[in-house]
This record gives structure tokens, C-alpha cells and sequence, in this order.
């Protein structure tokens, strides 16, 4: 599936949820989920600096397409985290750097992707493109 | 144990426009105090008026708006002074908060009190604008900074603090309240304990004024600061206060116009205390705001403010007892409007994020008190901080905000 795929999948998903209880026991839910990160990357190599909550976020290549793990020591960070991974993880450098986010404001999670929040995910976003882009400038040489 | 009746409370709220609105269709709960009040709409109609009518530079002009102008700020410093008590209303400064009032004084005192291998005394809870300025200035001058250690209840131990004290530090800055465990350090006791050994004593006062009387010739400190903004005053005004014999042998710590007297191309004499440690134009309106602050807080009474919060304290406490998980992080004897606490299981940020889907806004983190953190061994905590403001009600809704979130995340 292409981002702009995955992202209306969930947007679809989330359209589901009456009130805002729905949507956070959902995140939570994700949040819960085993931390797709092997634990050897949970280093301060791999962490994003948040004010708050700590991300550490893995990148690979294979075969054109990067894979990202990651995980929070906060769950509903974390559930937001699963839910960049899910959209960005697999797709080629050049798709993640087109990319936009605006699908988090769509279901309604703006306030978690503001500059001013200061849970490390605009950082992960951020880091995720700046991934993108070695491997793009990589591929292209 | 009185603190407000139901009709008082209502007229207070009724003052603060902030307190009336909804936040995600639910009624603003604030329980962010400590890191700023909100304010009277007197002090928003204060400073309305100084920009409105009144504005002009001060201490200058020989014009009529300019004397006018001169005179209300003078005014405040004089208000500032019966405020706290201090002897002279020289010995009041005008900074633009509590941190820029602890950076005048390391500036100053740099070279002047604290020198080469010298110490300086804090303690281990203090917020980083009184930590961060004494260890930079302790680096600058090979000097040794010297932590008077918490013990489980987050009290200093004054059986350790004397011993340090043994160490002559040139100064010990020790915060009145803490803003992490709502711990009031017995200030005038370790005062006299410094001056027996003739050590100065300043006193971060940022989280006292709004909530007790403080009176500086009682306590004997040597430097008084605080902020205009978390006493229902406006943002960017503060004080310094210092005795005179300290501040008049102070050299200045930042230079321009209004704090000279004489200036030459080569040569530069300063004016007299107070104006020698402001230099340029002053926050006017900061000031005039900050003036009608204190006339607020004397009308309300902070013996009745101390009280009042007091109680919301006691009911906060025993509503969250209940919370499956839940870690208080302090537990002095005597404390102030301040609760921290971690629901094990959970990560702070995840709290206060769903207590403020659910309208109550909570601070949450390290509160700018990073080794308080480490002492605890947690992240950051989730602090709750009472106002004069608050109500019980206010505090049901908390509590059960709190058991919601827990419950969601457990």
C-alpha cells in the first residue's frame, strides 16, 4: 500500500470512534503492543529528545525501502509512534520525504504533532525524513 | 482553619476571565499555579491603561506624562518594599523575573563574594534557575558547589546543612518553597545558622509570595527574589531584593542608560541604588501591573490565601489516596499547594494527557528541577499546584480525572 493508503485506512478507522475515551483506549491499546524495536537499539544513539518522553527510533535499508522500529517509554506516545511506523516503515526514501502528516490531524491527534508538545514526536517525524534522505542521497550515488 | 466562604470564593473566580472557558467542551480545571497564575482582570485593566494613556519612558522626561509615569513606578517599588518588608525601598530591584534576579546577582557577586576555590551552598531541590547560575559560576571560578542532600520525605537534613556550612561557602541560595515537592524549608532557621558562620543568605521566594507573608527583616535573608507572574501578576517583571550594605558595594551587572551618573568617552560613574542595577528602560507596565498584583493579594488576604490552599491540599490528598498505583513525591511536614506523584505503571506525560481531555490542566515532567527527579528515581511526576482560586469542586473533578487516566492506562 501506498502512505496515502495506509493513512486513509486509518482515518477510516478512526472515524469509527464516537468520543475521545474510544480513541485514546485504542492508542493505549496500541501502545501496549510488544515494542517492535530490538532492545539492543534502545541506546542513546537511537534516542529522540523530547522534553518528556523518551522515543528511540531504529532505521534500516533493504532493497530500497527503509524499515523503521521504534518505541516510547510513554503509551500513548508509543501508540502514536506504532502509528508513524505503520505508515512510514517499508515505503521507498522518496515517498517518505513527499510524505506529509496531516492524517494525524485528520483523526483528530494535532495537539500531539505540535511543535510545542514536547513528546519527541515532531523529532521522530523529523529524524524519519532526515533517514529518508541519507538513503536517498546513498541510493543516488 | 477558615480560608474563604462559598460567596467570597465565587467573587474571587469572578475576577479571573481565564478561569470561564471550556476546554474540550469541558470546564477549565487550572491546577498549573506554580508555574503561572492567572490574572484579575484588574491587572489586565492596569496595564490597558499604562499603554492606553499613561506611556512614556520614565526617570527622564520633564514632561508631565513622563513625571506622572516616574511617580506610579516609583510607587510600586515603595509597594514592593511594605510588601515584603523590606527596610528601604532602595534595597528593591526591578528585573524581569526570578531567574534574571538570580543571574544579576552571579553576575555581580562573581569576582566580588565568590572567587577562585571558593563554594557556594545549595540544596538538592532546587529549580534550575537557582541551581544552573551558582554551578556555572562554580566552574568559572574553580569554585566548589556544595548540595545540601534530601532525605525520603524531600526535607533537608539541617544536621548536614550545618555540617556544610562548616565548609564556609561564600553564599548559600536556597528556594523558600519547592516547586516539585511543595516542601516549606525552615528558611529562617538555616538563615541563622548561615549567619552564625557568616555566610550571606539569598532566598528564591518564586513559589512564597503568592501564598504566605514574607517579611524579610524577619527572616533576615540577605537577597529576596521572586516573579510578578506567578503572584497574579504580569509576565516579565520580577524583584531583587538585597540589603543595602550588600547591594551598595555591588558592583553592577549590566550596563547602559539610566544606571550611570557621569559618563565620558574613558570613564563611567553609576548612580545610585536603585537604579545602578537597571539598566535601560524598565518593563513600566510589568511594574504597574505588578503593583496592582499586590494591592489584589493584600485586599484577599494571604493569610486566608495560605488557608484556603491549604485545605485543597488536604482534600487533593486524600481523594487521590485512593488511585490503585498511586506514589507521592514529597512528603514534607510542612508543605505548601503543591502535589507531585507517579501512578506506578504509567508514565507521567500519559496522565496528563488524559486528565486534560478531561478540562484539568496539570503539569507534568521534570518541572525544571531535574536532580529532584534523579532523588526520586522518576521521570517526572505529575504536579498539581492550588490557587487562590481553586475549589473543592475543582478538586473532586481532579482526583477523579486522576482514577480515570489510571484506570485507562492500567
Amino acid at each position: 500500500m501506498t502512505i496515502k493508503e495506509i493513512q486513509e485506512q486509518i482515518v477510516s478507522e478512526f472515524s469509527m470512534f464516537e468520543d475521545w475515551m474510544d480513541k485514546y483506549n485504542y492508542l493505549i491499546e496500541m501502545g501496549k503492543e510488544v515494542p517492535r524495536i530490538d532492545e539492543r537499539f534502545k541506546t542513546n544513539n537511537h534516542l529522540i529528545s523530547g522534553c518528556q518522553s523518551r522515543v528511540w527510533l531504529h532505521a534500516e535499508n533493504r532493497e530500497g525501502k527503509i524499515y523503521f522500529t521504534a518505541d516510547s517509554d510513554a503509551v500513548i506516545t508509543k501508540g502514536i509512534v506504532n502509528l508513524l511506523i505503520r505508515v512510514f516503515s517499508g515505503q521507498s526514501p522518496e515517498a517518505i520525504l513527499e510524505a506529509d502528516t496531516d492524517f494525524i490531524e485528520q483523526i483528530g491527534l494535532k495537539e500531539h504533532l505540535s511543535p510545542t508538545r514536547s513528546n519527541g514526536l515532531v523529532s521522530m517525524v523529523k529524524q524519519m525524513k532526515l533517514y529518508a534522505q541519507v538513503y536517498k542521497l546513498k541510493q543516488d550515488n | 482553619m477558615n480560608g474563604f466562604t462559598a460567596s467570597e470564593l465565587n467573587e474571587l473566580r469572578n475576577q479571573f476571565p481565564a478561569l470561564h472557558q471550556r476546554v474540550f467542551g469541558k470546564p477549565l480545571v487550572y491546577l498549573d499555579n506554580a508555574a503561572t497564575t492567572q490574572k484579575p482582570q484588574l491587572i489586565i485593566d492596569r496595564i490597558t491603561k499604562y499603554y492606553s494613556y499613561e506611556n512614556c519612558n520614565i526617570h527622564r522626561g520633564v514632561h508631565y506624562l513622563s513625571q506622572e509615569a516616574t511617580a506610579a513606578f516609583e510607587d510600586v517599588r515603595t509597594k514592593v518594599a511594605g510588601f515584603i518588608h523590606a527596610a528601604k525601598s532602595e534595597e528593591i530591584i526591578f528585573t524581569k523575573g526570578t531567574t534574571e534576579s538570580i543571574n544579576l546577582l552571579a553576575g555581580s557577586l562573581d569576582g566580588f563574594l565568590i572567587c577562585i576555590g571558593d563554594s557556594v551552598l545549595v540544596t538538592g531541590m532546587e529549580h534550575h534557575s537557582n541551581l544552573v547560575p551558582w554551578q556555572q559560576l562554580c566552574k568559572r571560578n574553580q569554585a566548589k558547589l556544595l548540595v545540601a542532600e534530601l532525605d525520603d520525605r524531600g526535607e533537608v537534613s539541617l544536621e548536614q546543612f550545618g555540617k556544610l556550612l562548616e565548609q564556609k561557602p561564600k553564599l548559600v541560595a536556597i528556594t523558600h518553597i519547592s516547586n516539585v515537592l511543595g516542601t516549606i524549608n525552615p528558611v529562617k532557621e538555616m538563615i541563622a545558622m548561615a549567619h552564625a558562620n557568616d555566610i550571606p543568605v539569598l532566598i528564591d521566594g518564586a513559589q512564597s509570595v503568592a501564598h504566605m507573608h514574607v517579611d524579610v527583616q524577619d527572616l533576615d535573608c540577605d537577597f529576596f527574589v521572586f516573579s510578578g507572574h506567578k503572584m497574579y501578576g504580569p509576565m516579565g517583571v520580577g524583584v531583587l531584593y538585597g540589603k543595602e550594605k550588600w547591594l551598595d558595594k555591588m558592583p553592577p551587572w549590566q550596563f547602559g542608560g539610566e544606571m550611570v551618573d557621569q559618563v565620558s568617552l574613558q570613564e563611567t560613574t553609576f548612580n545610585q541604588l536603585p537604579f545602578k542595577f537597571e539598566a535601560g528602560t524598565p518593563n513600566v507596565a510589568g511594574v504597574l501591573g505588578l503593583g496592582a498584583a499586590i494591592d489584589f493579594l493584600n485586599q484577599t488576604g494571604l493569610g486566608k490565601i495560605g488557608q484556603h490552599e491549604h485545605q485543597l491540599l488536604d482534600l487533593a490528598m486524600e481523594k487521590l489516596r485512593s488511585v490503585q498505583g498511586i506514589r507521592f513525591i514529597g512528603n514534607a511536614k510542612n508543605r505548601a499547594g503543591v502535589i507531585s506523584f507517579v501512578v506506578d505503571g504509567t508514565h507521567p506525560t500519559d496522565i496528563g494527557t488524559l486528565v486534560d481531555k478531561m478540562g484539568v490542566a496539570v503539569r507534568t515532567g521534570h518541572h525544571c528541577a531535574q536532580p529532584v527527579m534523579t532523588r526520586f528515581d522518576v521521570p517526572g511526576t505529575v504536579r498539581a499546584s492550588f490557587a487562590l482560586y481553586n475549589t473543592a469542586e475543582e478538586v473532586e473533578v481532579f482526583a477523579a480525572a486522576v482514577q480515570k487516566a489510571a484506570g485507562m492506562l492500567h
